[in-house]
């Protein structure tokens, strides 16, 4: 894909991009794996009594043993453990949520074979989020830091993943220059 | 400093919290870490709290060359909301009391 670019205005406002059937088919397996990890975390946490019976799902209190996942699902606070633990409780379900809602809203627009998509504002949002949750997921899993070079070299295991993620960086950085111009 | 309660449930009792955080407000403290993108972490500071472009990326630029930035104060409950805001748009952030 050569980027994203804005079309139209005011509340026709879309942004416009076309990819490749592989860089569909990319997308889509990276966002459908972050998805199930948030599933993942979901389902390990079992739901008492009290949850069944008011229908409102409380979150487990400790921090994910997963570094992706701990990273998707940081601590609300570092000065006050009791504290961290309550705000996890309290908001992980709602944030697991949004997340997996980012996540659907780039499934739902991905054409199948690659093609043009086309994103409404709240869309693009989405996307945003979206895209960020898995640099996020793919850049704790290939360590990269403030030093990571452009490319692993070739006979290393992750060069090819450190090609994605730059890829998403461009990705994700076209639509947040799109988007910027119409905040 | 803290005041310590003893389970999850009596924590989020805001009745509880006045006394501490009517008094002492909080802060929403987003921290550098090496993914997410100048850009992205100044667009996402326009959009949840409608700062100015200028705004935003004085305080993008403080995360970046400080390692963090204070972004937003105010009564616990507030801060509460803006870190999940934060979160939910992937930043590393956390709440602190002044």
């Amino acid at each position: 894909m050569n980027g994203w670019k804005r079309a139209g205005r005011g509340a026709r406002t879309r942004f416009v991009a076309t990819l490749e059937e592989q860089e569909s088919t990319v997308l889509r397996g990276l966002v459908t794996e972050v998805t199930q990890m948030l599933d993942g975390r979901t389902a390990d946490t079992p739901q008492d009594e009290l949850a069944e019976l008011t229908g409102m799902r409380t979150g487990p209190t400790s921090r994910p043993d997963d570094r992706v996942l701990a990273r998707l699902l940081p601590d609300f606070t570092s000065e006050d453990a009791d504290l961290a633990a309550g705000l996890r409780s309290l908001h992980e379900p709602e944030l697991i949520q949004a997340k997996k809602h980012a996540a659907e809203s780039v499934l739902t627009a991905l054409p199948g074979r690659g093609g043009r998509v086309e994103l409404t504002v709240e869309q693009a949002d989405e996307w945003l989020a979206a895209l960020n949750d898995v640099r996020l997921a793919l850049g704790t899993a290939l360590d990269v830091s403030e030093e990571t070079p452009e490319e692993f070299p070739e006979d290393d295991p992750r060069a090819p993943h450190l090609g994605v993620y730059h890829w998403l960086t461009f990705v994700q950085d076209s639509l947040v220059q799109a988007r910027m111009q119409v905040l | 400093m803290s005041a310590p309660l003893s389970s999850p449930t009596t924590q989020v009792d805001p009745a509880l919290d006045e006394d501490v955080a009517g008094a002492t407000p909080w802060q929403a403290v987003v921290w550098n870490d090496p993914v997410n993108l100048m850009s992205y972490v100044t667009y996402v500071l326009q959009k949840i709290f409608g700062y100015p472009e200028p705004k935003a990326t004085a305080l993008m630029l403080d995360v970046h060359h400080k390692g963090k930035a204070a972004v937003s104060a105010g009564d616990k409950d507030k801060i509460e909301g803006d870190v999940a805001k934060l979160h939910a748009a992937g930043l590393w952030a956390t709440m602190q009391r002044t």
